[in-house]
Parts: C-alpha cells; sequence; structure tokens
C-alpha cells in the first residue's frame, strides 16, 4: 500500500477574482495526523472541500488512494466519500434527527445492519465523545461543543480511513477541548485513521500533529514535524508561530492608505438604508 | 448601443445557465430510479406539502365557489336560466379556478416552505455535510419533495372544485333557492371527464412539476445568508405565480382545440 494517504499535486483554485491556490503542492502520510495551519482567508477549508470533492480545482490532480478526486463522475465520488469522514466547523448536524439518528444515519443508509446491532454501534460511538446521556437531545437543545462531538462521532460511524477536521478546536471551553483533543489522538492511534486537522490554534494541533503545513497566499511556506517547525526562522513562518501581529504576513486586508482615506470626501460608503 | 447589446447577450446567457442548472437538478433527482428505502421520506413530504395544504385549500374552495354562486346567480337569473348555475360553476372551477388557484395556494403554503427549508440546510452546511457522508442530497432532500408536488398537486385541485362545488349548491340551492334537480342534472349533462375534468387533472399536474421544481431550485442555489433566503422564498412565490398563470393561458390554448 502507498505511503501517502493523499497527494495534492500543483492545484489551482480561484474563488471568483480572488486566487486561493496558486500551484500547491502537499502529501499527507498514511495514519498520520496533518495538522495544516495559516491565517485565517488562506483557503484552509477550501482544500478539505477540494479532498472531499466538494469542488473542483482548475488544474492540478487530488489523488486519495488510488482515486484521482477531479476525474471522478458524481456517483463515483459518492462512493469513496464513504470512507472519508468530515467534521465541519459548525457541526451540521440534521436539524430534524436526534443526536442518536444523527449518528446512526450514515450507518442506516450505507449499511444493511439490524436495527440492534445499529443502536448498539451507536451508543458506543456517542460513548467515546461522552454523549451518551444526550442521545434523545436534538441539535438545537445542545451546546456548540456538544453539537460538534456528536457531529464527531457521526463523522466516525462508519469507521472511515480518513478524517478531515475543519477547524475542531474553535470556540471549545479548556475542558471540552481537551476531551476533543484527545480524541483526535485516540481515534489516530487505535483506528489508524489518517487525521487532517485545519486550525489556527498551534499549541493544541502541534501537541498532537505529526506534521505541519503551513500555508500562505496560496502557497505551503513551510512543513516540518511541530518541533522542526518551529525552530525554523523564516520570517513568515516565526510570525505565524508567535502570533506577531504584522510582519510580512499583513494583518490588514489590501487597503487604500490609511490617512488618505480618512481625509478624503469619498461618499462610496454612503448607504441610503440605514 | 453595444454595450446595451453586450447586456442582452449576458442577460440571455444567464438565463439559459439558470435553465441548465435546473434542469440538471431535477434530473439528477427524478430520472435515476426511486428507491423503496425512500418511500418513507416521500410519504413525509406528501404530509408536509399536502395534508398540511388541505385546510387553507378547502376552506378557499369554498369560499370561492359561494361567490360563483352569488355572482352567477345574479346574471343568470336576469334571463331566467338560473338552472344553469350548477353547470356554470362546475365547468369554471374543474377547468381553470380549480387548478389555478389552488396551485397559486400552494405556492404560498408549501412552495415558500421547501424553498426556506432546504435554504437554511444549506447555509448551515448539511447539504454539505450529507454530501460528505456519502448521500446525495438532490436523491434524499430534493427528490421526494419533487415527487410529493407532483402527486399531491391534482389531489389538492380536485378537492379544491368539489368543495367549491358543494359550496355554491349551498348557496345557489339551499338559500338561492334555484330548483335542485336542474341544479344536479346540468352538471350531469354538461361537465364530460374526458374533455373537462381530465385536461382539469393535467394542468394541476403540471403546476405541481413547475411550482415545486422552481421552490427546489431557489432553496438549493439560495445564497447561504439571510438575506439570500428570504430573496429565494419571495421568489418563488413570484415566480411560480407567474408561472401558473402563463402556463394557465397556454394549456388552455393547447389543450381545447382553439
Amino acid at each position: 500500500m502507498d505511503h501517502n494517504h493523499i497527494i495534492i499535486e500543483s492545484v489551482d483554485f480561484s474563488h471568483g477574482e480572488r486566487r486561493i491556490f496558486d500551484r500547491i503542492s502537499l502529501n499527507v502520510p498514511r495514519g498520520k495526523i496533518v495538522g495544516i495551519m495559516g491565517p485565517s482567508g488562506t483557503g484552509k477549508t477550501t482544500l478539505l472541500r477540494l479532498i472531499g470533492g466538494q469542488i473542483k480545482p482548475e488544474r492540478g490532480n487530488i489523488q486519495v488512494d488510488e482515486h484521482r478526486i477531479p476525474d471522478l463522475s458524481r456517483a463515483e465520488l459518492f462512493e469513496v466519500r464513504k470512507s472519508m469522514g468530515m467534521l465541519f466547523q459548525t457541526g451540521a448536524l440534521f436539524t430534524d434527527l436526534s443526536a442518536f439518528d444523527n449518528v446512526a444515519f450514515p450507518l442506516r443508509v450505507h449499511t444493511d445492519l439490524p436495527e440492534e446491532m445499529i443502536r448498539d454501534l451507536v451508543l458506543i460511538k456517542l460513548q467515546s465523545v461522552g454523549l451518551r446521556g444526550a442521545s434523545k437531545l436534538f441539535p438545537n437543545e445542545l451546546s456548540g461543543g456538544m453539537n460538534r462531538r456528536v457531529a464527531l462521532a457521526r463523522a466516525i460511524a462508519l469507521d472511515p480511513k480518513l478524517i478531515m477536521y475543519d477547524e475542531p478546536f474553535a470556540g471549545l471551553d479548556p475542558i471540552a477541548m481537551g476531551v476533543v483533543v484527545q480524541l483526535i489522538k485516540t481515534l489516530n492511534r487505535v483506528f489508524g485513521m489518517t487525521s487532517i486537522i485545519v486550525s489556527h490554534d498551534i499549541h493544541e494541533t502541534a501537541s498532537i500533529a505529526d506534521l505541519i503545513y503551513v500555508i500562505s497566499d496560496g502557497k505551503v511556506i513551510g512543513s516540518g514535524a511541530p518541533e522542526e517547525l518551529f525552530k525554523q526562522d523564516a520570517p513568515r513562518i516565526q510570525q505565524f508561530v508567535k502570533g506577531l501581529p504584522d510582519g510580512p504576513v499583513p494583518f490588514h486586508y489590501p487597503a487604500p492608505d490609511f490617512r488618505e482615506e480618512l481625509l478624503s470626501r469619498d461618499k462610496n460608503n454612503f448607504s441610503f438604508f440605514r | 448601443m453595444l454595450s446595451s447589446i453586450r447586456n442582452l447577450g449576458q442577460f440571455c446567457l444567464d438565463l439559459l445557465a439558470v435553465f441548465g442548472r435546473a434542469g440538471n437538478i431535477w434530473i439528477q433527482a427524478i430520472w435515476r430510479r426511486p428507491r423503496l428505502a425512500n418511500a418513507p421520506l416521500l410519504i413525509r413530504q406528501i404530509y408536509q406539502l399536502g395534508v398540511l395544504s388541505v385546510v387553507i385549500t378547502v376552506l378557499s374552495g369554498f369560499s370561492i365557489g359561494a361567490v360563483l354562486a352569488l355572482q352567477g346567480y345574479n346574471q343568470l337569473v336576469k334571463y331566467g336560466s338560473e338552472s344553469a348555475l350548477g353547470l356554470g360553476v362546475a365547468l369554471v372551477l374543474v377547468m381553470e379556478i380549480g387548478p389555478v388557484v389552488s396551485a397559486l395556494l400552494f405556492a404560498g403554503r408549501a412552495g415558500s416552505a421547501v424553498t426556506a427549508e432546504i435554504g437554511l440546510m444549506k447555509a448551515t452546511e448539511q447539504l454539505s455535510s450529507m454530501e460528505m457522508i456519502g448521500v446525495d442530497p438532490l436523491q434524499r432532500i430534493v427528490a421526494p419533495r419533487l415527487w410529493a408536488g407532483f402527486i399531491v398537486m391534482p389531489i389538492l385541485a380536485l378537492m379544491f372544485s368539489v368543495v367549491g362545488i358543494w359550496g355554491s349548491s349551498l348557496i345557489g340551492v339551499e338559500w338561492l333557492g334555484v330548483y335542485e334537480g336542474a341544479f344536479w342534472a346540468s352538471m350531469q349533462e354538461g361537465v364530460d371527464f374526458y374533455n373537462h375534468v381530465l385536461k382539469g387533472i393535467v394542468k394541476s399536474v403540471v403546476f405541481g412539476l413547475v411550482v415545486t421544481w422552481i421552490a427546489v431550485y431557489q432553496g438549493y442555489e439560495t445564497l447561504p445568508t439571510s438575506e439570500g433566503i428570504a430573496a429565494s422564498t419571495t421568489r418563488t412565490v413570484v415566480y411560480s405565480s407567474v408561472a401558473v398563470l402563463v402556463l394557465d393561458f397556454f394549456l388552455t390554448l393547447m389543450m381545447f382545440n382553439f
């Protein structure tokens, strides 16, 4: 079996006029935890969507196992996705189903298991995220962090070979954060799931990742094991790792000169409907 | 001059693209073999779109039937032909008002709900997460709604007409004193199943398809923000109402031998 689970080769992608990826290439080794980091707006989530085939690149190849994702038909894509799990930033639970039914959903549509077995499996998954007691609650009765944990249980329901986490730590309290960090690690070690974490929480990601890619301006600007990466003295990486407000990676969205804009009598921002 | 031609061209291209995307959604959802496992989803949608629209349809049908009887009687009685009231009301209801008005009500009651529901699912990433689980939302979310609209609309239209006729008989026969035998006999003689009732049903099937198609497309292609969903919901009601009225003209032209 190939060493790399995912191979991304010189992929171009633009969102309207804005160029998100400019010939980006990176590999995700099988069975490892890979962190994808970078300032917000650099297209980290877009990268996950490209891997999942929800959007197509303008150029380049994305290979997951032996499948070339951009070349797959709609039906083939749905087949391949059965071996992928994805945790969305908001959880994205189905609001018309209870926590139990949300986790049972992938099992019911993709397997022929009898209902008793599905029940046991769902309870095991919910137990592993600590929410077996909340199985009867609906998404609107769960907090944001609980929503995400139920979504994690749903993402691992089919024991995927690959799991992608979109900002799994954002907005969690310290306890829940620690739990999620442990969970990601355990799932990876016990089940050997290849895990991709998209995040800008440096310390949490670095504590569990085997390999980190830092993305900025549509390119990989640095990669390596966490301790190696922190030692690299490229200014862009140091700025990101240390959390400096301004440096080679600009904090400000491109704009005309601040002083000139304040002094100018430009009425472009006038809005009739205030 | 040149720019207006360019704008016109762009408009036509955009319009074609809309029809292309809408057609694609429709074919992806409908064309594949419906699966037995999805039957509960269909039944649920028939309930959501159909059963929940029954009250508004029945109330409107009754009111319109009653008003037709009042106005019709006023005119017919001048010529002493009030016994034709039953025939007139039944024909108008079965061929035109039943299918058209029930479709307009359906667009407002059920179409807007479908758009808002699918739009909100898109905004909260539920459609995306369903795709990533490996389930096609076109099959699971869109197809049952399209089929339900197709099944439910003719039933609602028939219900509308039947209640309307009953309402007109209450007003015409019981209140205004039209001779009961003549009221029903003229209807029995004049209304033909193939020429009138069936053509009305064909109309309502087409309306059901078009209204749910517009609703589903607007929801699926909505801009995932609160303004986007509001705008799509409004567009669903406006576009489907206009589509129903325009299509009614052409269907009448085609089916009733002009």
